[in-house]
């Protein structure tokens, strides 16, 4: 029976098409990251928006802050008695709100620094002074065991990093003492744990002066580098520079062994995969998370899911191939009864 | 041997070019979309490979489905798929009462092809499941995945990207299922093949 009049499904389609690509494109909303970005470029880094009275030390570090918390400097020519102002050396300016949501944000200056800074104009045999490293501090002590830093510092000591520039290469090069702050183990937001981690790759690997800082040689452009990677935007957004470039250890919850660029990862199913490498890593702290912490559908859905494209769902898989087995049966055994007759 | 005069010309040399395409490409997409999905190791063709066969086949999905869908629009092949509300859920009862139980009895079909029935309830139903929802929405994701910057970055605290891939997911599997259970009930004809030579010679030959 044909009913001319009716109204065909492929205008009801046509119709809805269009109606969600309206939608889709008024949706759209203005360029958040430009509005963050004129933010960045205004702001004042010498008033604080941390609440520094919760920091035990931040009186004591005032004195320092007076100084090397913002782009210039005061004193008192004292021949002329004049109050003159210098630019900060743009190195030694530390931000107060990036130290005070460091790891390092209840230490006092001169817990790492020698206590002659506290004399201005400070003395010139100062400049000797060495950095400290982590292992400094961290190494050999109960209370950072978890961690595993000795570790680390074996991974760091075989990267392609510490043997190509030895002792110049310093764990400073990577975790500034003034700002480093951990994240992939206490941030959920693993969109903010990813570009943080890989800003502190691009601090050299995407800045010419850095980068020249321990060698001559000409700074690769990252973008031709990386050619053959298929959706580049995609994955430098959503995967860690180290994810491909260092060598996962398990025991480690941040690989620290970069390793030379011929043996870097260039295998998609190496992450596309059941067996992920993203899961030694990125993912360690993710993937034992529940149901009732997450809720149902992420839970269920999108707990394991550490690539787009291969499910690592075993539940999902499962109930797949039970759905399909059915399917088949009954049609086997359709088939059967109807060959029997 | 059954004269064509016997036979109905239901399959217009158009729908059967785009239907053969559209098995092809549907077998070729849910093969390499098995071997993406369970890449490690190797089900059948290796990843890299897999995602280039899948990307091309989803392409040409796609554009096979423009001539469905404008073929659709214009011709008497889109009335075919026009579900007629009122006591149609009765017919799909009948219908599945008949594959569930008349056809072991040898009944005659309670709706038997005509030149203007050319689908059963069953088939309307399923067919328009398949063509209108699961292989736009199978079109629509895999344009996702494939431009990854074009869906939402966030829908219900989850990236749009993830719900794109599981729908994509969902909507594949389905569309697995509906091959197998279309191509075994294309064995229920004059004889387990007729069907199958229907759709290449254009004449469905009747019970």
């Amino acid at each position: 029976m044909i009913h001319k009049t009716n109204i065909r499904p492929a205008w009801v389609v046509l119709v809805l098409l269009l109606g969600f690509s309206l939608l889709f494109i008024f949706s759209k909303s203005p360029n958040a990251v430009s509005a963050q970005a004129r933010q960045s470029e205004t702001e004042n880094i010498t008033v604080s928006t941390v609440d520094l009275t919760k920091f035990k030390n931040s009186k004591e570090n005032e004195t320092c802050f007076a100084c090397h918390g913002q782009s210039k400097y005061s004193y008192e020519n004292k021949e002329t008695k004049k109050i003159v102002s210098k630019k900060m050396y743009a190195e030694v300016i530390i931000k107060r709100d990036v130290f005070y949501t460091s790891n390092h944000r209840e230490f006092k200056c001169t817990d790492c620094h020698s206590e002659d800074y506290m004399i201005f104009p400070h003395s010139g045999n100062l400049r000797m002074e060495s950095q400290a490293g982590c292992i400094d501090c961290h190494g050999g002590d109960e209370k950072y065991s978890k961690f595993k830093f000795e570790k680390i510092d074996k991974e760091f000591q075989e990267s392609v990093h510490s043997q190509t520039h030895s002792e110049d290469f310093t764990c400073w090069m990577c975790h500034n003492a003034h700002s480093y702050k951990i994240n992939a183990r206490t941030n959920d937001n693993r969109q903010e744990t990813i570009t943080y981690d890989n800003l502190i790759c691009l601090n050299c690997h995407g800045d010419i002066r850095n980068y020249q800082l321990l060698t001559d040689k000409q700074k690769p452009n990252l973008i031709e580098k990386h050619d053959w990677l298929p959706n580049q935007v995609s994955h430098f957004i959503s995967v860690r520079c180290i994810e491909c470039h260092a060598k996962n250890v398990d025991t480690l919850v941040v690989a620290h062994q970069v390793v030379p660029k011929n043996e870097a990862v260039r295998k998609c199913e190496s992450c596309h995969s059941k067996n992920s490498i993203l899961y030694a890593s990125l993912f360690k702290y993710q993937i034992d998370e529940n149901i009732q912490k997450k809720g149902l559908i992420k839970g269920l859905f999108f707990s394991e899911t550490a690539t787009i494209g291969p499910d690592q769902n075993d539940t999902l898989n499962k109930i797949g191939l039970v759905i399909f087995a059915i399917t088949i049966i009954i049609l086997l055994i359709h088939a059967y009864l109807r060959i029997k007759k | 041997m059954t004269s064509q005069s016997e036979n109905l010309y239901l399959y217009p040399v158009w729908i059967r070019l785009w239907h053969v395409l559209n098995a092809l490409l549907c077998l070729t997409l849910i093969i390499t979309g098995l071997s993406i999905q369970f890449s490690n190791p190797t089900l059948v063709v290796k990843f890299k490979l897999a995602v280039s066969i899948h990307n091309i086949a989803g392409v040409a999905l796609a554009l096979n489905y423009i001539i469905f869908f404008i073929g659709n629009l214009f011709t008497i092949n889109g009335v075919y798929y026009l579900i007629e509300v009122k006591g149609f859920f009765k017919r799909l009862v009948s219908q599945s009462r008949y594959y569930t139980l008349g056809i072991f009895k040898k009944e005659s079909p309670p709706f038997p092809v005509t030149k203007d029935n050319k689908f059963n309830p069953l088939q309307q139903f399923s067919y328009v499941v398949a063509m209108y929802i699961l292989i736009p929405l199978s079109i629509l994701t895999g344009l996702g995945l494939l431009y990854p910057e074009i869906p939402v970055k966030d829908f219900l605290g989850i990236s749009g990207l993830d719900w794109t891939d599981l729908i994509h997911l969902f909507v594949g599997f389905f569309i697995t299922i509906f091959m197998c259970i279309h191509i075994y009930f294309c064995t229920i004809g004059k004889s387990p093949t007729s069907n199958f030579k229907s759709i290449i010679n254009g004449f469905h030959e009747s019970h």
